[in-house]
Parts: C-alpha cells; structure tokens; sequence
C-alpha cells in the first residue's frame, strides 16, 4: 500500500499538538522530540516492510506509548502540566488521562488552540505563520526559509523567539479567553498569508507552493469546523481560498508555462472546489460587516462561476473591486480595479485608469503594471508601444517563469507591430500607386 | 541464483515530515523494483539502534551500541542474484547512499 499523500505532514502537527497539551507548552521542546523519534521510527519500519493499514493510528499508539512511558519515567523528576499532575502520578489514571488526549474531538480542538497560541499578538505575523507552520504543519526550518525566501539563520531565530513566548503561557489558549475575538482575527490574517504565500508567491517552487495552500485550506476547515470560530469572516476566508484553488489547474500550460488570465483554459477548474468555496461564501453573508475576504471572495467567485472569459461581467467587477478598495487599499488592489475598468471602458480608459494608480511602493516594481498597459496598448493597436511596455515589464521579472512568459509577450507585439509595417507599406504603396 | 545479504549502515534521519516521507517513498520504490524483477527473497527487518554486546569466555555484557551511528546496521534485506557482482549492481539503486549510508553486500555461504 502506497502511504496517503501528504500523511506525514498532516499527522505531525496532531501528535505535536496532543503531546503538547499533555507537556504543557513550556516543555515544546519534548513534544517535538518525541514526534520527531515516533516518525523516524515510522519511516525505519515502513520502509522496509511496507506502510501498515491504518498508518494515522500506527503513529498515534506509537506517540501515545511514549509519551506514557516518559512519563513514568519524569514522574518524580519533573513538574510537567500543574492541573495534570495529580493524574500522571497515580499509575491508575496515566494511561486513561493520556488516552484522552489522543481522541479525535479533543485533538481537533486542540490544534485550534495550538494555532492561537501561536498567534500571540507579542508576535509578528510572520513569526506567527512560521510558528503554525513549523508546529501544525510539521515544516521544517529550512522549509519553511525556502517558503518565504528568507535566509535560513534569520529563520530559525525568528521560530526560536516564539517558541521561548509560546513557552512563557505554559498552556494552551484556552477558547475562554476574552482575547478570543482579537486572536480570531490574527488566526485568519496568518492563514490568509500561508495561502497567498502559496498562491502568489513568485520565488518558492510550484509544488511548495501547492503545499502552503493545501496547509492553509486544511486549517481554515478546521477553523470552520468548530461552532465558536464559524464566524461571517471565517466562511468568507474559505470561499476565498477555495475559489482560488480551484483556478490553479488551469494557470499553466501543458509545458508548465505561465499563461495569461484570458488564455487559461477554464475547463480544467476543479468544479468540487468552485461549489465547496460558493457553498462558504454563501454561509459568510451574515454579520454587520464584510471584511477584505469576503470582497475578495466574490471576486474569486465571479471569475470561478464564468465558464468563458469573454463573458466576464466588467461592470460588476469593478464595482467589487471599489468595494474591496474601502476595506483594503493595497496598490495590487488598485490595479486589478483599473485592469477591469479597461476592460469594461475599452483600452484607452483602462490606461488612463492605470496611470492614474498613485506611485511608489510595492508597484514600482510589480512587472504586470507595465505588462498590463502592454496589453491595453496592444489591444489599442499601438504595438510599439505595448512592446516597450512589455520589456519594462521583462526587466521585472522575479522568476524564470514570468521571464518566459514576458519574453513571449514581447516576442507577440514585435510581431504584431512588424505586421501593422507590412500593412502600412502596402496601404503606403496602393496610396501612391493610385 | 545465490542468496545475498544486504546490510543497511548508517543513512541518518529525516529532517522533516516531508523528508521523512521522501525517505521512505524512495525504499519502497527501490525495493517494489527487486521485488518485481524477482531479486527479493525476504525484505528483511529494520534493528533497533541500542542492544547488548556479549563477549569473552565469562560472558561479560556491556550495552551497544557497537559502532558509531554512521557504521551502524539499521536493518536488513535477503536478495536473489547470480553472482556477488549482480548483487553489487543491484544495490547501486540503494536510497541509502543519498543519506551518506552504505549497503554491506554478503553471500550467504552454500552447504
């Protein structure tokens, strides 16, 4: 039997998350070994005789076995959880207390609430998101530096700083908490960034990147899945995701080519993600407010539910992206706004709206700016134009994928722009001619 | 065909989930490989790192482990070949040198 996909990942951030509560926070460091040991145990034995049938419970006795005997064995030596401490020490109630950390509802909550310690507003965001990633994802260190293209050192002191604040609050957030609100909206902001980081992300490998997203959905379901977090934005976070993810099929070529949004066979969108993430979007339209994921939301969903590109409804886009715009002025934002205007409005509108994007920031040197009025310009029929642009933009490039891609829009309005000289020749010569 | 022992030393640890998953598809590849081209008689067991040494005519035990970990066998497979070199050749495709971990090829002795 073939291991399922992606086991591994999935079952460490559980087995972490249950030794953890059994530990106690400021004893991580044990957690991780005693997973750390379980796996490599896991991989010894199965690679030689064969994954077992039921590989999640195999690693789950495995960690729960271990744990109990550390336990015998630290009985005395060490102050482990306070309010557990009484159950450890009686060999009667060990075994039952720890069981009991290794069922399926407690462990689901308390991957919750691993994830909001680890969203300690003392924490930067992406110390956050490093934290989850490492502690719920089972990322290494070195993954997760080749995730966000940061140097591996930096990396490693940034996961080490919020261990040593995890460790500081001993236990796990408590759903009690009056905080709970404030770290509700922390929680979706870092699964917000590990998915756009997924999605967006111009430097990591498309598999990494594939892999930050599936992380990302699998932890907005569990979210989702408890009664008390099920907010307006928690569904809204997920129809985002979902209808984004669902696209992915479709954004490369047979070759694994990037291919431009219009070209883009939408066929090969997974219909399952489109009804799943519509089906969220339609459980956030509650609350007073809507947050930057529900408008991003029905953005995602607009495109998702238009089988063909030329009938994308313009108007109505840009209309979701002003709404956007009040909640989330990101320059981004801004030019995917002016991007639908000239596709509402015709090009000559949609340049205007593009220049009239304020400078600076991000998008000085954001390659599909130029590659936008490229395409505007192309579609104005002022190629030599368009080329200019697309070079600009080709001198943007951040990856060899969007260097191919730019290089063959470039390669495009060279030829267009030779062919307009041919027509201009000939209309020059039939003029003189006659 | 010969019998033939191969001996797993060293190889080190996952260093991730992922990792760890890597390691182990790419064994069960390579062994479905000499199991399907009729090579594999057993697949072996996988040893526990610690252990006991017995030695000397007083019998005297000390506690593994024997060598250090990078000499050390994790575990063991039973192959068919038709000579020692087929049987070399046949571990070259081994994920364990990846690791830095080497494969000790022996023939089982004939009676």
């Amino acid at each position: 039997m073939q291991p399922e996909e992606r086991l591994f990942r999935s079952e460490w951030g559980r087995l972490v998350t249950a030794l953890t509560r059994i530990f106690g926070l400021d004893n991580l460091a044990i957690a991780e070994d005693v997973v750390q040991d379980v796996f490599c145990r896991a991989v010894e034995v199965w690679k030689l005789r064969g994954v077992p049938e039921n590989p999640s419970a195999w690693l789950m006795t495995s960690a729960r076995n271990r744990a109990i005997d550390l336990l015998r064995r630290e009985r005395k030596a060490r102050s482990l959880v306070p309010e557990l401490r009484r159950q450890f020490e009686s060999e009667w109630t060990l075994v039952p207390t720890v069981a009991q950390f290794f069922t399926s509802g407690v462990m689901e909550d308390d991957q919750l609430r691993m994830m909001f310690s680890c969203c300690d507003p003392a924490l930067a965001a992406q110390t956050q998101v490093g934290l989850i990633l490492n502690l719920l994802c089972g990322f290494s260190v070195a993954e997760i530096a080749n995730a966000f293209l940061t140097k591996y050192k930096a990396m490693e002191k940034r996961i080490a700083r919020g261990k040593a604040a995890l460790a500081d609050s001993k236990t796990l957030f408590d759903f009690d908490d009056e905080e709970l609100p404030v770290r509700l909206d922390a929680v979706h902001r870092a699964v917000y960034l590990l998915f756009n980081e997924g999605y967006h992300s111009s430097s990591a490998p498309a598999a990494v990147r594939m892999e930050l997203c599936r992380e990302a959905m699998r932890l907005g379901r569990l979210i989702s899945g408890n009664a008390q977090l099920a907010t307006a934005q928690t569904y809204a976070l997920c129809a985002l995701m979902w209808l984004s993810a669902a696209r992915v099929p479709g954004r490369m070529d047979a070759a694994g080519e990037l291919l431009a949004f219009a070209d883009q066979d939408r066929t090969l969108w997974d219909r399952q993600l489109i009804a799943e993430g519509t089906a969220f979007l339609e459980r956030s339209a509650f609350g007073p407010e809507a947050s930057t994921y529900h408008w991003e939301a029905a953005i995602a969903c607009l495109h998702a539910r238009t089988p063909d590109w030329r009938d994308t409804d313009w108007g109505k886009l840009v209309w979701l992206y002003d709404q956007l715009l009040q909640v989330n002025s990101s320059p981004v934002v801004a030019l995917n706004r002016a991007i639908a205007v000239g596709y509402r409005d015709g090009p000559r509108l949609g340049i205007e709206a593009i220049e009239a994007i304020p400078h600076g920031g991000r998008l000085e040197r954001y390659p599909f700016l130029p590659a936008a009025l490229g395409e505007f310009e192309l579609a104005a029929g002022r190629p030599q134009a368009a080329r200019s642009h697309f070079e600009r933009a080709l001198s943007l490039a951040r990856t060899p994928l969007e260097q191919r891609f730019l290089e063959r829009r470039v390669l495009a309005a060279a030829e267009r722009s030779a062919q307009s000289e041919i027509v201009d020749g000939v209309v020059g010569a039939n003029e003189r001619a006659g | 065909m010969s019998e033939f022992i191969y001996l797993y030393r060293g190889g080190g640890r996952p260093e991730s989930p992922e990792d760890g998953e890597r390691v182990m598809q790419a064994w069960m590849t390579w062994l479905q490989d000499l199991a399907a081209k009729g090579h594999m008689k057993d697949r072996g067991q996988p040893l526990e790192g610690e252990g006991r040494v017995v030695r000397g005519s007083n019998g005297s035990i000390s506690d593994g482990p024997f060598a250090e970990a990078k000499d050390l066998v994790g575990g063991y497979s039973v192959i068919e070949a038709a000579d020692l070199d087929q049987a070399a050749q046949l571990a070259r495709g081994c994920p364990i040198f990846e690791r830095g971990g080497v494969v000790e090829v022996r023939p089982v002795m004939k009676m």
